[in-house]
């Protein structure tokens, strides 16, 4: 085991990015154009990257699965985008929003990192209005901002319910410039499926078109991956149904280091799971939990009528509710952090007391906020002796402005009336806070391979809070990157094209396409959706909102299992030079499949409970999250070694000298 | 300016623009029409000076024929580019799910109108034009009788049952052409503010009231000769 | 519920294609349309054949990849959502359905059902942006006011997912609604203005190179549109088109 070094630069903490970007070399604008980068992924991060790159002078390729990078799943954001701009003079600050993100991540995130990137939180929203993202606007024509869970500011720049569309069309129509100009070459509908090695530096990929099925090489000074993160290992989450873990994968095994692959987040409030066809969960916002409180019926037989459909929610009198969020936890109620509102839900329907057929539901119920902003409204509107029909139905005006399009959104899905029945909610994977290892220049273990975005490990720690995502794939994008890429590749401007007939390129091609023919030719008796929906099952039940060491041995077993009988019996119909969504499934899906291992021997190594990664063995006597701060305030980054059983653990070891470490309290 | 008119949305102006001029056109003719309905004189005196004022029949006459065989060539210009914008049709294409029949069928009303305005031509303005321009005959008059002769003409082209069925077919055709098309021209040229909604009852009302007015007129002379 | 399916088949861009009838059984109304396809999929691979190819990711009704014409209509039968979004429960037991790709010559079909929407892309490419620079000055975000409402209008504008369902609905596959979208969202802004008439003539000039169709103003696009954008925003565009080439 060594140590990781993380080059975070010297000095106190606010000065470091300054005096970091003041001293670093710079490329002269004659040789940037000597200069190629592939970026890998063209959401948030990818997009910002490869439009800022093209700007500064690099030739960039840019590679996408989808026919757009618009169509990138960093577009299903809604909330909005944090930034400690101050508007409101609520006492917001960069510190404070390093503070709260930290603290949020249950400091087991990298200081440094994470003080940057509140330092460029405020230029990410210049950059936007300037390009045109049409953020919410009061009537005085400034900027709206909203608050969100976590934090005592309002710091929350929002565009409707679409922040994250509206701030990836943002990036699309900066790189769509930088297309035209002839900077960025832009490959729709190409998977990478390698990385190419020479000299110990990343310089290129291996990818396949997705239409002809060819396979490409191509080359490059430096390789960024920007292809977010890995929540599909679940097969059901929120992530889009092409979201994969494929290049992330892929590098990790060219020697990049993977980091805490087990802290990942399990949002509260996604609509629940309907039959076994589900093929995806559909997230509501956060906000919702605002409004709406959150119970179970406190009767177990109330639970059982519910389960068999012989019971309606609106029958169960008040007494026999059990609104256990604001019984547990009094001080935050329905407001508690992301993880601890997953858990408390989890922990209800495991005893028997879920509420829809497959007893995995809670009902986020809505008519007490109804009735009050009905009589609000009525007082307000000087209706004296409003009936309570009236005032529920101004009551539903007032909830229908707020979430009229989320409402309409669980009525197209589940067909109830949510304004007149409760909601029904579980928790499903969102987000993952682990990912590839890289230090404070965002680089990898390996030179020249940089990771960003929701792919990287570095700012979130075991947990992120709202609305940082997009925060943090832009900062990487626009602000981090294109400076410390170049610190990197002043060393290149010698080094002239990278030619792809070096026996490296031939290597890795040739592995590429006899793994790709082995998937064609294997003929076997499963489809690849058998596999990873087994997959997904043993990672729900045992690496999912709640761990035991029992169940993560057994889970690295069965995983192990599953594995083996896929090489064996995967059946991939068509032909290699075609479009064949099959084949592409089959590369993605065995990549899962070692990566599911990896997480749970990740889980299994750290004993503690902390953000999203719960250990039941490690709680407090309430049944709270136990941290452990002395044996585990580290980064494990694992390198790989053949099999995900082999693979070598190396520790970052976290200080805080900014932060004092506490025990979250949301009681 | 120059290639303007190959761009799409310059084509559209271009309809709307011959358009609008039309139906102001159509007002002029049914205002002259309708004055059969009261006076067969105020008919012929009207008439009269359509066909012999010299600023009406040769500078605003050429006008009008460019615009109709422009509006008309674009027409069917615009249609055929369309249909080839799908080269492949549809097993099942809905339109009435999302549009009406009106807007969907402006080539076939069209249509209908152009070989309206053939028989129109062929029944009034080609004599007309034989009369006034090749017999030279500008006075109005038919020999050995007295007064104009346009009432009369008038009256004796609508007795035959064929022709009033086909006035009124075309009519219910352009009734509905301008359903659609009364709006879209100001759409077109990208009249859009709180005033829409007032262009489009418009519209509904014009297209009643004028191919009504043309109706009207000619079941009139037909019923009362 | 049992339903028929007819199915746009075409193995790739040369081939001839046609539809193919595929019979689904023990359908559940509480599932997608799209979880309907993946299994039919499903049996497919089960039985030897391939898969039939349907773009498609998000499954939540914001990437617009999602793209089938479904019994007539882009998205199927129901209003403001895409095809992810459809649930069986629209359909009864033993109904027909046909399923076809988008059709326009611009968007020429990849396989099955899966078009090539590029030209949208070039259109976009031909001057959907705002110039500037990515820096860490630019100016401050509220140095320049906006009106609420062209704010709000703005918004509404660019909430298209460029999924092309306008143009698949028009009967001349015109893709005005999508162009006057990104053409509005810029033009109602100030930092837009700019370069305004540039861009509307750049634009406007790719959407006719690639083959769409004219604007008859229908209304099919916005009555399909999943997002509801505004017949306003062609009016928009026609307006900022005819400014900047007569002015």
């Amino acid at each position: 085991m060594t140590t990781l070094n993380s080059r975070v630069p010297e000095g106190p903490i606010k000065d470091k990015w300054t005096t970091y970007k003041d001293n670093i070399d710079l490329v002269n604008p004659a040789n940037k154009r000597n200069i190629d980068i592939i970026v890998v992924g063209t959401g948030l991060a990818g997009g910002s990257a490869a439009a800022s790159l093209a700007e500064l002078g690099y030739n960039v390729k840019a590679f996408a699965y989808q026919d757009s990078p618009r169509r990138a799943h960093s577009i299903a954001a809604q909330g909005g985008i944090n930034a400690a701009k101050n508007y409101q003079n609520d006492g917001d600050s960069n510190f404070r929003l390093f503070y709260d993100t930290v603290k949020g991540g249950d400091y087991r995130s990298r200081e440094a990192n994470v003080h940057r990137l509140a330092e460029v939180s405020g230029a990410i929203i210049d950059q936007c209005v300037a390009q045109g993202v049409p953020f919410a606007r009061d009537y005085g024509g400034l900027l709206d901002n909203r608050s969100f869970g976590g934090v005592l500011v309002s710091r929350t720049f929002y565009a409707k319910g679409q922040t994250g569309q509206q701030l990836l069309l943002g990036c699309y129509s900066a790189m769509n410039r930088q297309i035209a100009r002839g900077k960025i070459e832009m490959f729709n509908r190409h998977e990478m499926l390698d990385v190419v090695k020479i000299d110990g530096k990343a310089r290129g990929i291996i990818a396949r078109d997705l239409i002809t099925g060819e396979i490409e090489r191509h080359s490059a000074h430096a390789v960024v991956i920007a292809t977010g993160g890995y929540g599909n290992v679940y097969f059901l989450s929120t992530n889009a149904m092409g979201s994969n873990a494929t290049a992330a994968w892929k590098i990790h095994k060219k020697g990049a280091y993977f980091a805490n692959p087990c802290f990942t987040q399990i949002h509260p409030t996604c609509i629940p799971r309907s039959g076994d066809y589900q093929s995806k969960l559909t997230l509501m916002s956060e906000s919702l939990r605002n409004d709406g409180r959150i119970w179970v019926p406190a009767k177990i037989e109330d639970a059982k009528a519910i389960q068999e459909g012989k019971l309606k929610p609106t029958e169960i009198a008040e007494e026999n509710r059990d609104y256990y969020l604001e019984r547990r936890y009094p001080a935050f109620g329905n407001l508690v952090p992301r993880d601890v509102a997953s858990r408390a839900a989890k922990e209800r329907c495991d005893a028997g007391y879920g509420v829809n057929a497959t007893g995995e539901a809670v009902y986020l119920d809505f008519a007490a906020a109804i009735f009050r902003y009905g009589s609000e409204k009525a007082k307000v509107q000087g209706l004296t002796n409003a009936s309570k029909e009236e005032i529920i139905k101004l009551g539903e005006g007032v909830i229908e402005a707020k979430y009229g399009n989320l409402f309409q959104m669980y009525e197209k899905i589940i067909d109830e009336n949510p304004y007149k029945t409760p909601m029904m909610i579980y928790p499903a994977t969102h987000y993952t806070m682990g990912g590839v290892w890289v230090d404070y220049n965002l680089m990898t273990t390996v030179d020249g391979l940089y990771c960003i975005g929701e792919a990287n490990f570095s700012d979130h720690g075991a947990n992120r809070l709202g609305a940082s995502a997009l925060m943090q794939g832009l900062a990487d994008g626009y602000f981090v990157l294109p400076y410390t890429i170049g610190d990197y590749l002043s060393d290149d401007i010698r080094t002239g094209k990278i030619s792809t007939d070096s026996p490296e390129f031939v290597e890795a091609e040739k592995e590429i396409k006899e793994k790709l023919e082995f998937f064609v030719n294997n003929k076997g008796t499963h489809s690849v959706d058998y596999y990873h929906k087994k997959l997904g099952l043993v990672m729900w039940n045992k690496v999912g909102m709640a761990r035991n060491e029992k169940g993560l041995k057994e889970a690295i077993q069965e995983i192990q299992e599953i594995r083996e009988d896929f090489w064996k019996n995967v059946k991939v119909p068509g032909n290699l030079n075609e479009m064949n969504t099959e084949l592409e499934k089959a590369g993605r899906v065995a990549d899962f499949l070692e990566l599911g291992e990896l997480f749970a021997k990740d889980a299994l190594n750290r004993n503690e409970s902390c953000g999203g990664h719960f250990r039941e063995e490690y709680v407090t006597e309430d049944g709270e999250a136990l941290r452990d701060d002395k044996n585990y305030a580290y980064v494990a980054a694992w390198e790989y070694t053949g099999k995900p059983s082999e693979a070598i653990l190396h520790k970052e070891e976290l200080e805080f000298k900014d932060i004092e470490l506490k025990t979250r309290s949301y009681k | 300016m120059s290639g303007f008119l190959s761009s799409s949305i310059a084509r559209k102006v271009a309809m709307a623009l011959s358009a609008l001029f039309l139906i102001i056109f159509l007002i002029i003719h049914l205002a002259v029409n309708l004055t059969s309905l009261f006076s067969a004189d105020a008919f012929n005196e009207a008439s009269h000076f359509m066909g012999t004022n010299p600023v009406i029949q040769f500078a605003m006459q050429p006008v009008l024929i460019f615009g109709v065989v422009f509006h008309f060539v674009m027409g069917f210009v615009l249609e055929l580019r369309n249909k080839g914008a799908r080269n492949v049709k549809y097993a099942k294409f809905n339109g009435a799910a999302s549009s009406t029949w009106m807007s969907r069928n402006m080539v076939v009303s069209g249509a209908v109108i152009l070989a309206f305005i053939v028989i129109h031509f062929l029944d009034f303005w080609i004599p007309e034009l034989n009369t006034k321009y090749v017999l030279g005959d500008m006075s109005g008059v038919l020999p050995g009788e007295e007064g104009y002769r346009y009432f009369a003409e008038l009256q004796h082209k609508f007795v035959p049952v064929w022709r009033v069925a086909a006035y009124v077919v075309a009519f219910v055709l352009l009734g509905l052409h301008l359903a659609h098309g009364f709006q879209s021209a100001f759409q077109s040229m990208g009249f859009n503010n709180k005033y829409t909604k007032c262009v489009k009852t418009l519209g509904v009302i014009y297209s009643v009231v004028i191919p009504l007015g043309f109706i009207i007129v000619a079941l009139f002379h037909h019923f009362n000769h | 519920m049992n339903l028929t399916l007819k199915i746009w088949r075409q193995r790739g861009p040369q081939d001839k294609g046609q539809m193919v009838e595929y019979k689904v059984t023990d359908i559940s109304e509480h599932m997608s349309f799209l979880e309907m396809m993946d299994i039919l999929n499903e049996s497919l691979v089960e039985k030897d054949e391939e898969p039939i190819a349907f773009d498609h990711d998000c499954r939540e009704g914001i990437c617009g990849m999602c793209s089938l014409h479904i019994n007539g209509e882009p998205h199927g039968p129901d209003r403001g959502i895409t095809t992810c979004q459809l649930h069986m429960r629209t359909f009864k037991d033993g109904d027909t359905i046909y399923i076809e790709p988008w059709r326009a010559k611009a968007f020429p079909v990849i396989k099955d059902l899966i078009v090539d929407r590029n030209a949208f892309e070039r259109i976009q490419q031909a001057g959907g942006y705002i110039s500037v620079n990515t820096s860490g000055n630019t100016q401050d975000a509220n140095a320049i006011p906006i009106p609420k409402l062209d704010a709000d209008l703005s918004m509404d504008a660019a909430a298209c997912i460029g999924c092309g369902a306008c143009v698949a609905s028009c009967k001349n596959s015109s893709a005005m609604l999508f162009v006057s979208a990104k053409v509005s969202q810029f033009a109602l802004l100030p930092q837009g203005k700019v370069e305004a008439a540039d861009r509307v003539r750049n634009m406007v000039a790719q959407m006719d190179a690639e083959g769409f169709g004219n604007c008859t103003n229908t209304g099919a696009c916005e009555v399909e549109c999943p997002k509801g954008i505004s017949l306003d925003n062609i009016a928009r565009m026609n307006r900022e088109y005819l400014k900047a080439s007569i002015i």
